[in-house]
């Protein structure tokens, strides 16, 4: 089966991925997964870092022509939203990933860009008390 | 110090607000809505306390600098206002730490999915395939209907009107829930 380019969004970012997508689902060699995740497949299942994901025979994640994108999601518990035909999907971060960091109440970090385009991180205003307020013309 | 974040698909849509206001704080735009999914934030205005330590000190809550809405939400702007001076002039805190997590609210594995099809459904709108956009659009709301940033916050980009009849509708169906329209932070 041909190969044609898939685009990821990883949390945002953008990866492009060869990649099957049919009606049985989105197929990626595990080589370029890694590639573009980091993930890996291992004798002892998927591995990001020191962390494994046990691959089980009935998990419907490696197929013959690659692992299987929604069953890599569910895996390794990140949700996915995927568009087979515009071949793109949105890998996003797992509600548990986000519930242990705020109860942390380590204040999640972030850069972006004033309307000036300068970027501000707010790990920089360390020292300061800061009172965030999001809003909108909404 | 104050850092605003505007939820906006660009920075032109809240640029008159921004340029009434002139402010001298950090004015962001966050169109990614890369803060509503690290900090769970499903409506806006929200505000959060984050302290020298970068620490949470008072969770995600509907915060406003005036009035003008109070007889819709039951949100008077004073006490905020009052514990903000507190905070900053005494360095009192409303809640330890116990209580900030307490009174957290946490994304669920659907708001969270919410989200992914919002940003699958924003970069499809902005590579040009609004058709495409549109079904996830409508995905992400039925995921987490209670979620503001998603529902309200994308009829601009699907040709909506936010302020008109999609939104008395929305406004409407809310109603009929019992929810509050904003997660009252508990005292």
């Amino acid at each position: 089966m041909s190969r044609a380019p898939f685009t990821l969004l990883d949390e945002g970012r953008a990866v492009e991925v060869p990649a099957s997508a049919s009606g049985d689902g989105v197929r990626i060699a595990p080589d370029d997964l890694r590639a573009a995740l980091g993930w890996e497949l291992k004798p002892q299942g998927l591995c990001l870092a020191e962390r494994c994901v046990p691959v089980r025979p009935t998990s419907g994640i490696v197929h013959h022509d690659g692992v299987d994108l929604a069953a890599f999601a569910a895996a390794v518990e990140r949700p996915l939203a995927l568009d087979t035909a515009e071949r793109v999907a949105y890998l996003g971060a797992s509600a548990g990933e986000r519930a242990e960091r705020l109860a942390s109440l380590e204040a999640p970090d972030f850069t972006l860009p004033d309307f000036d385009g300068r970027p501000h991180t707010l790990s920089a205003f360390r020292g300061t008390k800061v009172l965030l307020v999001a809003y909108a013309s909404w | 110090m104050v850092i605003t974040i505007a939820l906006d698909r660009c920075a032109d849509d809240p640029r008159p607000f921004f340029e009434a206001a002139t402010p001298t704080h950090p004015s962001l735009i966050d169109t990614e809505h890369r803060t509503a999914d690290l900090y769970r934030i499903v409506n806006v205005p929200t505000g959060i306390w984050i302290d020298e330590r970068g620490r949470i000190v008072r969770p995600n809550a509907p915060v406003f600098g005036n009035d003008a809405f109070v007889s819709m939400h039951g949100i008077p702007s004073g006490p905020h206002l009052d514990a903000v001076r507190a905070w900053v002039t005494e360095g009192k805190l409303p809640f330890d730490d116990a209580g900030v997590r307490a009174r957290q609210k946490l994304p669920t594995p659907e708001e969270q999915l919410a989200r992914a099809e919002r940003g699958l459904a924003w970069h499809l709108h902005r590579a040009g395939h609004s058709e495409a956009a549109e079904r996830h659009f409508v995905r992400a709301g039925e995921l987490a209907p209670h979620d503001l940033t998603i529902r309200r916050g994308s009829m601009p980009i699907r040709g909506l009107d936010p302020m008109g009849p999609p939104f008395m509708e929305l406004y409407q169906e809310w109603m009929a829930t019992g929810r509050p329209y904003y997660e009252k932070l508990p005292d």
